[in-house]
């Protein structure tokens, strides 16, 4: 479980303002939702949080310890768009995680690893209902299949922290509301952290524990160079907690029998 | 009455279409070469169709009185090895300078403004050089073609290679990946097809480089062959071999487009 603080974090391009002061506090196994008009720098955050960008000031703790300033396997991720290889099918894809650990020059697998690596990827993507997919090349595959492959990639490495960036903006709602449901099961049973930015307030506070909102507070026109967005609102989502950890739920599953 | 644009000619009309311009240069040729041969039978500007297939005959079917070898074949298999192993270089050398340019800032850096210069300057200029260089044999020639189409294939796989959007990029290093496996695992792959495009557009400049060498300094080759049959005014041997010639590169292209379509089935598939 990893707790994570944002201390202080400001993000400057040039002499625009993008961030600034930002501070939280988030509890292991939140899932956090950011929203906030376009804009507003909510991936600009979700960015730094993977470690494509670094903070212009002030600094981001993963249980402690400032993170690496480039993305690596802590961190999982999902895009809108170009989540997934377009040159590998949906196993390959989720099984490329597995190789890439497991054989540093080659990056492939033979033999018996490559079976067990199968299978754990057969697995998770029979998790987000792919596995009459497996074979297929993401071109193959609907708006919603692609995003669900993306996830079953990210979470085969077992991220402390997932962070999707309008994961499901370009879905149609049937769709959208059917991958929900297959995030917020692996959300409970992996106990990680999840960061999602959207600009829907109503996924956001289906979805999340806590709603953060970002914004511009100085908004006339000779200010908005020199001020950026900060955190406006931060709700707890009322009648939702935080899923017990996956080691707690065994002993209490054992302890109401 | 629809638009000009709006309007599409069926199957038929198509392929009746896609025949007229050659059968109107056919026809034209014909018209004027009998024109020219009704003034004077031995006019060797524009061979009529039995004098073209007594040269063809010569050439390709029967063995050259003084060598003994079938001069067609000889001279496709010389300058075919020269093209091959050109390209051949060119696409290597192009396929890793693209691919690092694109993928990694030091090298581009070290690299980009260089292969631009290189690319400027023309390589029927630098001709003479590999000749003083290299000798007047194969390996000049082989070098022309391969300098020639190397800097252009650089630079186009690695503007190619610059358009991998970065969020596939950065997916990559959430998986664990390092520079070296995302090269191996991500780029190469989506880039290879990407190449024989590259190599594609560049084969007629391929072409062009290895005739002007072939021109100037051999003893075999379609691009010799030519240049020699000039001085005897012998149009009955240089069309054909352009015609040829011209058989033989749209050949090539076609081969490396199927083999893009069978080899990277998952550019093709569902869109």
């Amino acid at each position: 479980m990893t707790r994570v603080t944002v201390e202080n974090v400001w993000k400057v391009y040039g002499d625009q303002t993008v961030l600034e002061n930002i501070n939280l506090e988030i509890e292991p196994g939140s899932f956090i939702a950011l929203v906030g008009p376009s804009g507003c720098g909510k991936s600009t955050f979700l960015r730094m949080m993977l470690g494509d960008e670094a903070p212009s000031r002030g600094r981001i703790l993963l249980d402690g310890e400032e993170l690496d300033a480039e993305p690596s396997p802590d961190r999982g991720v999902v895009f809108q768009k170009y989540s997934v290889f377009p040159h590998l099918t949906a196993l390959q894809n989720v099984m490329l995680g597995l190789e890439f650990a497991a054989s540093p020059v080659m990056a492939r697998l033979f033999g018996s690893r490559k079976r067990a690596a199968k299978a754990e990827a057969l697995d998770m993507l029979t998790c987000v209902g792919l596995g009459h997919a497996v074979h297929k090349y993401p071109s193959e595959l609907s708006g919603g299949m692609q995003q669900r492959l993306a996830i079953a990639q990210a979470l085969i490495k077992k991220p402390k922290i997932l962070l999707l960036d309008e994961p499901f903006g370009a879905l149609d709602p049937g769709i959208r509301a059917e991958v929900h449901e297959i995030l917020l099961r692996l959300w409970r049973d992996e106990g990680m952290t999840v960061f999602m930015v959207t600009h829907d307030l109503s996924e956001a506070f289906k979805l999340g524990t806590r709603v953060i909102a970002f914004d511009r507070v100085r908004t006339r026109p000779e200010e908005m160079k020199a001020y950026g967005a900060t955190v406006t609102f931060d709700l707890k989502v009322d009648g939702k907690s935080v899923p017990p950890r996956p080691e707690i739920r065994d002993v209490l599953a054992v302890a109401a029998q | 009455m629809r638009r000009l644009i709006n309007r599409q000619p069926d199957v038929v009309v198509r392929f009746g279409l896609m025949l007229l311009p050659f059968v109107a240069v056919i026809i034209a040729y014909m018209i004027a070469s009998e024109a020219r041969l009704s003034v004077n039978p031995n006019d060797k500007l524009l061979p009529g169709w039995s004098t073209i297939a007594a040269a063809i005959e010569r050439m390709a079917f029967l063995p050259d009185q003084r060598t003994g070898s079938y001069l067609l074949l000889q001279d496709t298999v010389s300058s075919l090895s020269r093209l091959g192993i050109g390209v051949a270089v060119a696409t290597v050398i192009g396929g890793i300078f693209g691919i690092l340019q694109g993928l990694i800032p030091y090298f581009r850096a070290t690299f980009n403004a260089f292969t631009g210069v290189l690319s400027m300057i023309p390589p029927l200029a630098v001709l003479p050089i590999l000749f003083i260089i290299f000798g007047l044999g194969e390996l000049a020639k082989v070098v022309l073609v391969a300098v020639g189409i190397a800097p252009f294939i650089i630079r186009d796989l690695a503007l190619r290679t610059e358009e991998i959007p970065h969020e596939e990029i950065i997916k990559a290093q959430t998986l664990g990946a390092s520079t070296w496996q995302i090269i191996l695992r991500i780029v190469v792959p989506q880039m290879l097809p990407r190449l024989i495009d590259g190599v594609r557009l560049s084969l007629g400049a391929a072409w062009l480089f290895l005739i002007a060498a072939e021109a100037i300094a051999s003893d075999s080759g379609l691009g010799y062959r030519i240049f020699l049959m000039r001085r005897y005014l012998a149009m009955d041997v240089i069309l054909p071999y352009v015609a040829w010639i011209t058989l033989l590169a749209f050949t090539l292209d076609l081969a490396l487009r199927l083999f893009q379509r069978i080899a990277f089935r998952w550019m093709y598939r569902g869109n």
